[in-house]
């Protein structure tokens, strides 16, 4: 199974298809706990294919060679051993370079961490690892998560599996790379406004971010933290639910988390226990049940929204295609679908972008090179130039540009012309979202404007780019649950399309169901 | 004939185990540099704060004692400075809406001071700065420690009320247990904000002196700047808003910035902290549960017959106010007489081995027994003096004068033995004081001499006196 599909082809355009090659994550995992495949193989298979995509698709930054086989390893010999292995043993993962990994760099993809070691593993790594999952490398990005292109990285642009002359989509490019070329069945992003969403859009995976506080942020180089979810991106809905189910959980560590009730009960045992010590008792008994997430079938009863202004202006011919052909599917399963207006949508990307650079400004003020990461300039040169030598030199023009608007936004005279009135559009968006979810289960767009960019068509113009998240913006804004499910092909070009559903905060389960409905009913 | 207008910003570091926002141990006093740290507090990339909930408490406590009102939810801020001392180069403190503000402190005095506002915050590492070096050091110890800051209207007129004010708010943090307040210790710290004017003007324009450590400081500070304004002012030249600092040597302030310099903190409410509730129960098991405060122990003291110096001197010493109560529990007679003592030998005692009475390990039944032993006339006060270096160190005071054969001659016939016989041995001098009688004290330091210290000097004089036939023993 992990030779499923070659990963330098692209795949024919058969539509949603292009990420379902290869066995599930939980149907591996469950190989593995049988002695029907050994881990190690499988842990090889998928590094043999990353490092010979590695060239072409640069999606990594790292690969583990030994550290994944030493890992694989010791899942085989606790099998042996008799031992519980986890509910994802023998999986290869894909970690984003933004999440920490004790013992592997962990750079952001940005030259101000170059060769930075975290001392921890952040939460959701050390809950996989516990889980049986084996990391086998960490993913390119854009720095810090700042574009929605993956070509801001100090590693160089991360390429689609499925056209090399088009970017894999930003800013977890290389996690979406990575499962869409079929190297791993599952990896994980961040998502601020849509940097797990619009990528696997791009390369033909499922990409998902939980509610808000619903994965613990702990060990994920904040961004903008009001926003910054940790992101899952597999090759199939059951990839995601399976990791949700593994990873969620309070966090004593992140006051911001909480635990999510998933599938009638809350994944919330673990909190009180520090991050990842001493679950690999607990995730073997608390793992996400198999199939919580599945569907069923039979769609009678639930009501989508269709978002009025995310169905026309902006976007391609392709993406309303798209749509199109998953409100056909959705109604030919029973389901209503209906239009819903939310006219705060007009300000999204604005408010997105002031609350985001506003919150990165202060966020990233911690990297001027005084405690870790790099340096530039002498120590007697003082500090205050030592510090504006190495964040002028090593922050990337997109995180600068980020910095200023932020800084601007936040300064004495423009905040409430600014930040302040981006909380207030912030607020307005949200309540028109609860309330069209009031009367329905999921809103659903397109999650990207059209399918991936052309390398460079929107390195000059970072206008251009920004709009170009306005769908998935939504649920960060919002802080609600939303997922990107592979649907149809553009026309021509064969290249991959996604349509978001976005849920009711908390209700990460039901909405997963959802996207596994819709998933099945696209066939 | 100007006059000053005062300010005072008062940081009290809190009496928690753990930091602000992780468990580091807040304790750093003692610590190798850089030895309280962690991911946290040194603000590595993917760590977030976790609010230290004894912490809130604390700053509650001290709101609600200075009269604060305190909003049903608060919250914390991030304020930006770029600077070493700062891990995550901003201080994570609180904003617009702060744990306490709008209260008010009475002083002894009867002076009013209002106060603006009190808030949480976490207090910055230290940079070391070595001769000839070109590099500076960094200690994280302190950064992320739990601080309250407590600000003031501009009520102060001088600087000996600002000392007043400064000690009240002492005594409070410590009677409350949430600061040990030692500005020894750094615990406690002060910047003011004075300007001058002449009575009935509009208030000057106003000075910021910053880092003061100690009550001494800041008089001092005070009463440098407001001389320097009014000559200024007297001068015909006008006063620079500006942030000064305080040189303790040559005790003087001198600039540090103005005001075209001054940063914008880009003040954030902190996305990683959520709102902390304060509901209205917990308020009122605060205020239920709040401890006396010094003036109202002053009061106490006072209605107890305490002398107001001495009551004052205990009362805004709340560990020593501690020791007093038990003492005096523990004690048959009069409260001044266990004053007398603890303000005196007592405290002079403890202060030689610098330390007060209460961190020595004198207990309180110990003390009451002394006190008890003199005011009986079975040992005497010079005796008992000589006993308080050893009851500093736990001993027992019985114990002591069995051991030492101290106990007071106070047996009458004993004394009459003893006054015999020095008379006879004394003829000359009993003659001098029948021509002199104030000549008695000659005779009464033979009798004390013969009795090596232990003869009860009161019944000795009575007695000589009887036996000379002298109408009153002279005072």
């Amino acid at each position: 199974m992990t030779s499923g599909g070659a990963p330098a082809q692209p795949g024919p355009a058969r539509p949603g298809a292009s990420a379902r090659r290869g066995a599930s994550a939980p149907a591996i995992a469950a190989l593995v706990a049988q002695g029907a495949l050994s881990a190690a193989e499988t842990v090889a298979a998928a590094l043999d294919m990353a490092e010979a995509a590695q060239a072409e698709l640069n999606a990594f930054i790292v690969i583990d060679r030994a550290g994944a086989e030493a890992a694989a390893a010791a899942v085989d010999e606790r099998r042996a051993a008799g031992l519980p292995v986890g509910p994802l043993a023998g999986v290869p993962v894909a970690v984003k370079d933004n999440l920490a990994t004790a013992g592997l760099p962990t750079t952001a993809a940005s030259r101000i961490l170059a060769g930075y070691v975290s001392p921890f593993d952040a939460t959701v790594v050390a809950r996989l690892k516990a889980a049986g999952a084996v990391v086998i490398g960490k993913t390119n990005l854009d720095e810090f998560g700042m574009g929605s292109t993956g070509e801001n990285s100090s590693f160089g642009p991360t390429r689609n599996p499925h056209d090399r002359g088009r970017v894999a989509g930003g800013s977890s490019s290389g996690s979406a790379a990575a499962v869409g070329a079929g190297i791993v069945p599952l990896a994980l992003g961040s998502d601020t406004g849509g940097s797990s969403r619009l990528p696997a859009a791009f390369c033909g995976a499922v990409g998902f971010k939980p509610t808000y506080g619903g994965l613990s942020r702990y060990g994920l180089f904040s961004y903008a933290s009001s926003l910054d979810q940790v992101g899952l991106l597999g090759r199939s809905v059951e990839d995601v639910a399976a990791a949700l189910g593994v990873m969620a959980g309070a966090d004593p560590r992140d006051a911001t988390s909480f635990a999510l009730e998933l599938a009638g009960r809350a994944v919330g045992s673990r909190a009180g226990s520090p991050a990842g010590a001493g679950q690999s008792g607990g995730t073997q008994s608390g793992g996400a049940p198999a199939g919580w997430a599945a569907a069923a079938g039979d769609l009678t009863g639930v009501r989508f929204g269709v978002v009025a202004e995310l169905s026309g202006e902006g976007f391609s011919q392709d993406a309303l295609a798209s749509l199109a052909v998953a409100r056909a599917a959705l109604e030919a399963r029973g389901a209503e679908v209906v239009e819903v207006s939310l006219p705060g949508v007009a300000l999204a990307v604005a408010c997105y972008y002031v609350i985001a650079a506003a919150e990165a400004s202060s966020n990233l003020a911690r990297y001027s090179g005084m405690l870790y990461g790099q340096r530039v300039g002498a120590e007697r040169d003082g500090q205050e130039p030592v510090m504006r030598a190495t964040r002028g030199a090593l922050f990337g023009r997109e995180v600068k540009r980020r910095i200023l608007l932020g800084s601007f936004a936040l300064s004495a005279g423009h905040y409430d012309a600014y930040y302040g009135r981006a909380l207030k559009a912030r607020q307005r968006l949200t309540r028109e979202m609860d309330a069209a979810l009031e009367h329905s289960s999921a809103l659903i767009t397109p999650t990207a404007p059209g399918p991936a960019y052309a390398i460079d068509e929107k390195t000059a113009d970072p206008l251009s780019m920004y709009v170009g998240d306005v769908a998935t913006c939504l649920a960060n804004l919002s802080g609600g649950p939303a997922v990107s499910v592979p649907c149809g092909a553009a026309v021509g070009s064969g290249l991959p399309l996604g349509v978001q559903l976005i849920g009711r905060a908390g209700a990460d389960a039901a909405l997963l169901r959802l996207a596994a409905e819709l998933e099945v009913a696209l066939g | 004939m100007f006059e000053p207008v005062i300010g005072l910003e008062v940081h009290l570091a809190l009496r928690t185990t753990s930091k602000l926002f992780c468990g580091c141990s807040a304790e750093g006093f003692g610590a190798s540099p850089n030895e309280n740290v962690c991911p946290v507090c040194l603000g590595l990339p993917g760590t977030l704060p976790v609010v230290n909930e004894r912490a809130v408490e604390l700053a509650l406590r001290f709101a609600v004692a200075l009269g604060c009102e305190v909003p049903s939810t608060t919250y914390f801020h991030r304020k930006h400075y770029f600077y070493p001392d700062a891990p995550k180069n901003y201080q994570t403190s609180q904003g617009d809406v702060p744990i306490g503000q709008h209260g008010r402190v009475s002083l002894p005095s009867g002076k009013r001071v209002g106060i603006t506002r009190c808030h949480l915050e976490e207090d910055a590492g230290r940079l070391v700065h070595p001769a000839y070096a070109d590099h500076s050091l960094v200690d994280l110890n302190r950064a992320g420690a739990p601080l309250v800051e407590m600000v003031t209207e501009p009520d102060i007129r001088s600087a000996e009320e600002a000392r007043e004010f400064l000690a009240e708010i002492r005594a409070i943090a410590q009677a409350l247990g949430v600061s040990d307040a030692a500005p020894e210790e750094g615990k406690m710290r002060a910047d003011v904000n004075v300007s001058v004017r002449l009575p009935g003007e509009p208030f000057g324009t106003k000075v910021e002196v910053k880092n003061l450590n100690s009550f001494k400081s800041v008089a001092a500070a005070l009463t440098f700047e407001a001389k320097r304004q009014a000559q200024l002012l007297e001068g015909g030249r006008r006063v620079v808003q500006e942030t000064r600092g305080w040189n303790e040597g040559g005790q003087r302030t001198y600039p540090l910035r103005s005001k075209e310099t001054a940063a914008d903190y880009r003040y954030l409410r902190d996305p990683d902290i959520p709102a902390v509730a304060i509901p209205d129960e917990r308020k009122r098991a605060v205020q239920a549960s709040m401890p006396e405060l010094p003036q109202a122990r002053l009061g106490r003291y006072r209605a107890a017959g305490v002398r107001g110096t001495e009551a004052a001197q205990i009362a805004y010493d709340h560990a020593v106010a501690l020791l007093f109560d038990a003492t005096v529990a523990a004690y048959a007679g009069p409260a001044q007489n266990v004053a007398n003592w603890l303000t005196g030998e007592v405290a002079g005692r403890a202060n030689a081995l610098g330390v007060s009475a209460a961190d020595t390990k004198l207990t309180p039944t110990a003390l009451a027994r002394l006190v008890e032993l003199v005011d009986a006339g079975s040992l005497s006060a010079t005796a008992a003096k000589d006993l308080v270096p050893d009851l500093l160190q736990g001993a027992d005071p019985a114990a002591l004068v069995a051991s030492r054969g101290l106990d007071q001659v106070s047996d009458a016939a004993a004394i009459e033995t003893l006054v015999t016989v020095v008379m006879e041995a004394n003829p000359e001098l009993v003659e001098r004081v029948r021509a002199n009688p104030k000549a008695i004290n000659a005779l009464l330091g033979k009798v004390m001499a013969a009795s090596q210290g232990k003869a009860n000097p009161d019944l000795a004089r009575r007695s000589l006196a009887g036996r000379l036939a002298l109408e009153e023993p002279p005072g």
